[in-house]
């Protein structure tokens, strides 16, 4: 096999590496409940979005002005969906507003590929939506507490000067997928600590105070969070736009999993060892 | 591959399918509803530790107030009985509070408007996700609780209702909801006969609904008929508290 499949497999290099311990257990372990989370919480969001698929900016539901909905309408011979995004309007038939269930034309938000229960069924997806927001969150308080504990943040974490000195050809080298294999792997570059820190600090807290601004009696233990987003239905609509950033940053995250080697990045984020190609072999 | 590779390669692969296969599966299971469901009791106790039993939902200005408040649930209950009453302007409609009370009451809409009122203008959100801004008027609950003085056993508030929920040739399921005392009493929680300005319609639950600012829609019984202090309602149609709860929604409905 050619270097560049072993590389892209992330198999053990030909020439001599050495297995350095890369995450630590909790952050393997936190990692991967977080996984679990967002995946169920992504399904079960978008179950319980389907229960009203439209979305608004302000304090309520401006029922004729939605800044996006997914509706389905009765063309000639077969229900149609229509998806619309301020005045814009798009056939979106088999995606969103109308898709098949076990074969059947329905009515829906989003496919039933893509929720959770697959079926129509808002109760249900509460329940498992609700349940996991509380691992989620548990698990990320976890993480910080051990991370801010362990210096974790600050020794890996906060990009140092050098590391944003180097920003721009960190970004050059991702574009053109170059990925650094020798000591320089011992570390998260520039661009990983700023996306993780982006999601640590900033996606993920937002998404929590967005969800807790949807609940009546949370708006009734703190009014100011009505006041930070606007309103409730702002709050609803940037919650899904959170739900998408990490659905995009999760893309992102598989792409540069797969293409800076799959198996020692799996690896390293199960066993924890990292494999480091040694000075001088390329 | 050595040994362990494979177990975790395999380890992998069999997650993956568990979750893509097993979810909606799992869904079904009765297990997984009252495991998950568990975590009710967890968000309740949360929220309550924040807002406590005064902490009021917020109120908003004349200018937020929604153009056309969108009804949901039943629109109109359409029994014999029900008609008449509409027909009568509901002169004639009662609203009986017994149970574990030290003095029943039947109170008539009259009554009703003769006792103190709050008025106030609310967001309504509805469990599927839409909220809409509208002001109500109505007596506090509390007032006509006090007044009916709860036996020191009595948990739960129980509303019956005049709308039948059950489809033609089903047996009768009227719709029903309960709070406990704490929410019960709550400032804010009214037997609402007004929505901005004007007599309750009858979509939104002529002559009287309840408003209970602090939970979801579904909480927020219309077209009350009997108001039941007990001491717990598992003995109460599906036993869980609601009509709603019956089918599996949760009976604490702060989020």
């Amino acid at each position: 096999m050619g270097p560049f499949w072993r590389r892209a497999l992330g198999l053990v290099p030909a020439g001599p590496f050495t297995l350095v311990k890369r995450h630590a257990v909790v952050v393997r372990l936190s990692h991967w409940i977080n996984a679990l989370c967002l995946l169920v919480l992504l399904m079960s969001g978008l179950q319980i979005f389907n229960a009203h698929p439209a979305l608004y900016w302000g304090k309520s539901s401006d029922f004729d002005h939605p800044i996006l909905s997914m509706t389905a309408a009765y063309g000639d011979t077969e229900l149609k969906g229509v998806t619309q995004i301020g005045a814009h309007r798009f056939d979106t038939t088999g995606l969103f507003g109308a898709s098949d269930v076990e074969g059947v034309r329905t009515a829906r938000g989003f496919p039933a590929w893509a929720t959770l229960p697959g079926p129509q069924w808002l109760a249900m997806g509460r329940l498992w939506h609700f349940a996991f927001a509380w691992l989620f969150v548990i698990n990320g308080v976890l993480f910080a507490v051990w991370a801010f504990s362990r210096g974790h943040f600050k020794r890996d974490l906060l990009p140092s000067r050098a590391d944003l000195q180097h920003l721009p050809r960190v970004i050059r080298d991702h574009v053109k997928l170059k990925f650094p294999r020798g000591p320089e792997a011992r570390h998260y570059n520039a661009l990983q600590k700023l996306a993780y820190l982006a999601v640590i600090f900033g996606l993920g807290p937002l998404i929590v105070l967005t969800g807790l601004t949807m609940s009546p009696t949370m708006d009734a233990a703190f009014p100011g969070l009505l006041w930070l987003f606007g309103g409730r239905q702002t709050a609803r609509t940037i919650h899904f736009l959170c739900a998408f950033s990490f659905l995009g940053f999760f893309i992102v995250h598989l792409v540069m999993v797969v293409l800076s080697g799959s198996w020692n990045n799996l690896r390293s984020m199960i066993t924890g060892r990292y494999a480091i190609e040694e000075e001088g072999h390329d | 591959m050595t040994d362990r590779r494979r177990f975790l390669a395999r380890a992998g692969a069999g997650a993956a399918a568990l979750l893509l296969s097993g979810c909606s599966g799992l869904s079904e299971k009765p297990w997984v509803a009252h495991l998950l469901g568990e975590v009710e009791k967890l968000t309740q106790w949360a929220q309550r530790l924040f807002a406590g039993s005064h902490a009021l939902a917020p109120e908003f200005s004349k200018q937020d107030i929604a153009p056309v408040f969108r009804a949901n649930g039943t629109l109109d209950p359409d029994t014999a009985d029900y008609n008449t009453q509409a027909a009568e302007g509901f002169r004639n409609w009662r609203i009986e509070v017994g149970g574990l009370v030290e003095n029943t009451l039947s109170l008539s809409l009259s009554a009703l408007r003769a006792m103190p009122s709050r008025t106030q203008i609310t967001r309504h959100d509805c469990v599927e996700g839409w909220s809409c801004i509208g002001e109500w008027k109505g007596t506090p609950l509390a007032l006509v609780l006090a007044a009916a003085k709860p036996r020191k056993e009595a948990r739960y508030v129980v509303f019956r209702c005049a709308d039948n929920m059950a489809e033609a040739d089903a047996p009768e399921a009227y719709y029903y909801e309960s709070l406990d005392l704490l929410e019960a009493t709550h400032p804010q929680t009214l037997l609402a006969y007004e929505l901005n300005g004007e007599a309750l319609p009858i979509q939104h639950g002529a002559p009287v609904r309840l408003r209970a600012e602090r939970q979801l829609g579904y909480k927020m019984a219309k077209y009350i008929k009997r108001i039941e202090l007990v001491a717990d309602f598992s003995q109460i149609a599906g036993g869980r508290g609601g009509y709603w709860e019956d089918q599996g929604y949760t009976w604490y409905a702060g989020i």
